[in-house]
């Protein structure tokens, strides 16, 4: 069966690829384009690790099918960084020891981003329950928290 | 032990408790690498911003599935649905003519090795006359793509004959229960009948003084039994790796793992090659916490690369993960602690079971040694069963076989400080063990630091705060050896006096970082200046795992002697260019400078002035240390717990929790309080939620992340830390390790809390709500457990 030609804009850039009809938006990510900072943890909707947004909506890369994103617009962890300058949510992870292993760390920013763009002065529990879909088996979330608490207070200082 | 047989390795491998073969006291062989209580720090004790943390927030790091070959073929396994069955035969014709498929591999591609320890290893990998579990792998296939992989699959025809099968720790030491291994001897057992069957594969047992005259010595005596479930480790990164055998015979390895040389080792038996001849290169570490001690897909895409003449990558779906690799052994155990009125133990004895799946491999032997290991205890008797039921093998987990038994004596030490109303640390510090004690294996603690815990542990404003009404607090403390082990490392110069570390440990929470810091501070340069990368097999000498708690520690003093071996070569390369003799020299803050006035009138010279003209002086600049570290400081935390009990669901939450721990020196603070953090969190996601559900056939049910729930964000509070620091004085910057310590009290703590809650302390783990609402139910009826009356 012949594959599905899918042009999508990622990071900004446009790109096209191939797919079989039932190939994720994740493995097309990870296989067709090599953005493999998209994290596959479950398959299942169920860790976060492969958090991207699609048109402006975070979504579970695993659960969309590539050929989906046709015509939409994705961002994923690659986007994230403008040249050399971090992101703040970046910036507060590495100085705060937002991360251990790493493997989660892209999803958990792509969703603490979606959340900032949404509510820039999110309190703990707020942080908490967005970040609820995001596994994380290293660090207990104590400082994911209090990262995304960091980056939040110096985005809105601007 | 300086040649290393494949078996050897193995089973050193397999004990991820006190070193075998290793001398658990100082030996005077590391007296260069003692502890200065006197020396100023300048990096060591802050908080640079770890050497491979932007790759990390960037998506550039690499893990075990994001990397690909040319002309990679991608490998699928079929694995067992029966718990326990005869395979009869094995027919791949159909899998094999399918356009696509390159390589099919069966128990026919693998040797059949001796019995031991390899033996098992290769079996979980590759089952051969039986299936043991739900998952066990029987076959793989290697094709130009996934969806032709799984076509494959489907066309593989095994015949199983299946057998009765059993999966509870305590049914299978029944006398009618299905039995695994026909003609099986327990060993530790010397009147085991000729004649009976079992699934007891050993008995364990550690003891000290006369327990019989401690209990009679005893005012009061506490005994209660205690179970706790299998958890899984719960990585987020599923194994993924490539393995790509070459028309020379060579092979190479990607992967994810926390033990590349054991891998290497594991390898060359099952593919029958030279050591040599095989190359482990590690990815980023996507998380481990032990279960990445053991290799499951890799001999398999070896087999298959071989077979097709063309890399494999091998990646496995969290279904997989789940159902068939090595998850942490469930307990049953009975304790009994007796007790002085005034508080003194006089005896404590452990009989305790533990579930490791098919084959050994539980380390169980760590809480016969561990378990009571912290109180001040002339009389132990503490033993142990290592029994085989029809689940994965289980792995290594954070202080292997450890939380689950203390998780028992901690509520057994609650309960004495109850009938005895004394407050639970005061009970704790009454009995804690301090330096001199000689443990039940036969160690005696240097300086350690468990009464300064407990002490900080009382004074901390949470120990002092009020409850609310259906709130509880609870207290835990627990002890882990924490290891040296072979270590290797390699640090050189460059032209322009920045330095490259090669370590060779596989970094999973930011050790890399810790060893660079430590390098660092030895050569006087900035952190940034020294760039650390973790070495493949080929590169440094054999590494053990990191496990254990071992890596800072024992790489630290590996960095620490090889820093100290290329700033003697720095020292000599000054001398020589002002002339003067090598001992009238000496290094100071990155400079060497004469030794004093008398020497003459010579400008310091840098560590870059010195590498800069390496190439003039004698080559290029270096250092490296090969060690068998010995020394390591043992390990002590304190936690508090708070929860709040709902009473109409039987749902706990977490309302507030504590960690004070000893860490000897904590390199980098914010990473130390990360370690503590997340060890607790997986206890209480251990102690709540987890555990495998099986159906009457003895499949897994709750394979994946929505069934098997570990604590998400929302879960949990902040996570308060308080690091203890009591140097170890045999390592050159005190530390001790503190990897295992955090998860071993967390068990017992949550416990304590939710019976101080409730009325009635939790025996059986998970505390789920059913299990809870049920014990609330019985409290209603019958009126709080006895202790905690009045």
């Amino acid at each position: 069966m012949a594959r599905n030609h899918v042009t999508t804009t990622v990071n900004g850039d446009e790109y096209e690829f191939l797919c079989d009809t039932e190939q994720t938006l994740l493995d097309c990510l990870r296989d067709e384009l090599f953005l493999t900072g998209t994290k596959e943890g479950c398959a299942s909707g169920d860790c976060g690790a492969c958090n991207v947004m699609l048109d402006g909506r975070l979504v579970c890369s695993c659960l969309v099918l590539g050929v989906e994103a046709n015509g939409k617009s994705i961002e994923t962890i690659e986007g994230m960084a403008h040249g050399d300058e971090l992101h703040p949510l970046q910036q507060k992870f590495l100085e705060l020891n937002g991360l251990q292993c790493g493997i989660c760390t892209p999803g958990i920013l792509v969703a603490a981003k979606a959340l900032l763009e949404r509510n820039p002065d999110p309190t703990e529990t707020e942080i908490r329950f967005w970040l609820a879909g995001n596994l994380c088996r290293c660090t207990g979330y104590d400082k994911v928290v209090r990262s995304v608490q960091a980056a939040a207070e110096e985005m809105r200082k601007g | 032990m300086a040649t290393k047989d494949p078996k050897d390795l193995i089973e050193d491998d397999e004990d991820h408790g006190p070193q075998q073969g290793v001398p658990l006291v100082d030996n005077g062989e590391f007296s260069d690498l003692g502890f200065d209580p006197d020396r100023k720090l300048k990096i060591v004790g802050t908080t640079p911003i770890k050497p491979d943390g932007v790759d990390k927030v960037t998506g550039r790091a690499k893990f075990g599935a994001d990397t690909q070959l040319p002309g990679m073929l991608v490998g699928k396994i079929l694995r067992s649905p029966h718990a326990h069955a005869i395979i009869k035969s094995i027919d791949t014709s159909e899998a094999e003519k399918l356009p696509g498929v390159k390589a099919v591999c069966t128990r026919d591609d693998f040797p059949d090795i001796k019995p031991g320890p390899m033996k098992d290893i290769s079996y979980i990998c590759m089952a051969r006359e039986k299936v043991f579990f739900d998952g066990h792998q029987v076959a793989a296939v290697a094709a130009t793509s996934e969806k032709i992989a799984k076509q494959a699959l489907k066309l593989i025809k095994v015949e199983y004959e299946v057998l009765p099968h059993v999966i509870d720790v305590m049914d299978a030491v029944k006398d009618d229960a299905p039995i695994l291994h026909e003609g099986n001897r327990p060993k530790g057992i010397d009147d085991w009948p000729e004649d009976k069957q079992t699934n007891i594969l050993e008995r364990a047992e550690w003891s000290k003084g006369d327990v019989e005259k401690g209990f009679e010595e005893a005012d009061l005596i506490v005994e209660r039994e205690f179970d706790t479930k299998p958890m899984h480790q719960s990585y987020i990164e599923p194994q993924g790796c490539i393995a790509n055998y070459t028309e020379d015979g060579q092979f190479e390895l990607w992967t994810c793992t926390q033990a590349h040389f054991v891998y290497r080792s594991r390898l060359a038996a099952i593919l029958e090659m030279d050591i040599s001849k095989i190359r482990v290169s590690v990815s980023e570490l996507g998380g481990g916490f032990g279960g990445k001690t053991m290799f499951y897909a890799e001999p398999l895409a070896a087999v298959l690369s071989r077979k097709a003449n063309r890399p494999v990558k091998m990646v496995l779906t969290r279904n997989e993960v789940f159902r068939a690799t090595g998850p942490v052994a469930g307990t049953h155990s009975r304790i009994k602690i007796g007790v002085k009125k005034d508080g003194k133990f006089t005896a404590a004895e452990a009989e305790m079971y533990f579930q490791t799946g098919p084959f050994t491999g539980s380390a169980f032997g760590n809480a016969p040694q561990a378990c009571f290991t912290r109180y001040d205890l002339e009389n132990i008797r503490a033993y142990g069963y290592e029994v085989v039921s029809n689940r994965p093998k289980v792995n290594a987990f954070r202080a292997p076989c450890v939380p689950q038994i203390v998780f028992g004596v901690e509520g057994v030490v609650d309960e004495i400080a109850r009938r005895l109303k004394m407050d639970p640390i005061d009970l704790r510090l009454k009995n804690a063990a301090t330096e001199g004690y000689e443990t039940v294996y036969g160690y005696t603690f240097g300086p350690v630091g468990f009464v300064e815990t407990l002490k900080a542990a009382k004074e901390h404003p949470h120990y002092k705060s009020k409850l609310g009404p259906n709130q509880g607090r609870g207290i835990g403390c627990g002890f882990w050896f924490n290891r040296g082990g072979e270590t290797t490392a390699s640090l050189n110069i460059t032209p322009d006096g920045s330095v490259n570390l090669m370590l060779g440990n596989p970094d999973v929470a930011g050790s890399r970082g810790s060893i660079a810091m430590m390098a660092a501070e030895e050569l006087g340069v900035p952190f940034d200046k020294v760039r650390p990368i973790i070495g493949d097999t080929s590169s440094l000498g054999y590494n053990h795992s990191t496990v254990g708690s071992r890596v800072t520690f024992s790489a630290g003093m590996a960095i620490v002697r090889s820093a100290r071996n290329a700033i003697k070569i720095l020292c000599q390369r000054a001398a020589k260019e002002w002339g003067v003799p090598e001992d009238s020299v000496v290094f100071e803050d990155g400079y060497v400078r004469p030794a004093s006035a008398n020497v003459g009138d010579f400008e310091p010279l840098s560590v870059a002035d010195i590498a800069k003209k390496a190439g003039q002086t004698g080559g290029a600049i270096a250092g490296h240390a090969e060690i068998n570290a010995t020394g390591a400081g043992p390990g002590f935390g304190v936690h508090i717990c708070d929860v709040e009990v709902d009473k109409e669901t039987g749902l706990v939450k977490i309302l507030r929790y504590t960690v004070v721990e000893d860490a000897g020196k904590a390199i980098h603070p914010l990473q130390v309080e990360g370690q503590f953090q997340g060890g607790a969190v997986q206890g209480i996601g251990w102690a709540l939620n987890e555990e495998y559900i099986y159906n009457e056939e003895g499949r897994m049910e709750n394979p994946g992340f929505l069934d098997y729930r570990i604590p998400v964000c929302s879960d949990v509070p902040m996570i308060d830390t308080q690091i203890i620091e009591v140097p170890n004085p045999l390592h050159p910057y005190g530390l001790r390790g503190v990897g295992e310590v955090p998860v071993v009290p967390t068990l017992g703590t949550v416990a304590n809390a939710v019976g101080d809650a409730i009325g009635v302390r939790p025996r059986s783990l998970p505390m789920s709500p059913p299990k809870v609402l049920q014990l609330i139910e019985e409290v209603e009826a019958n009126g709080v457990d006895e202790p905690y009356a009045a």
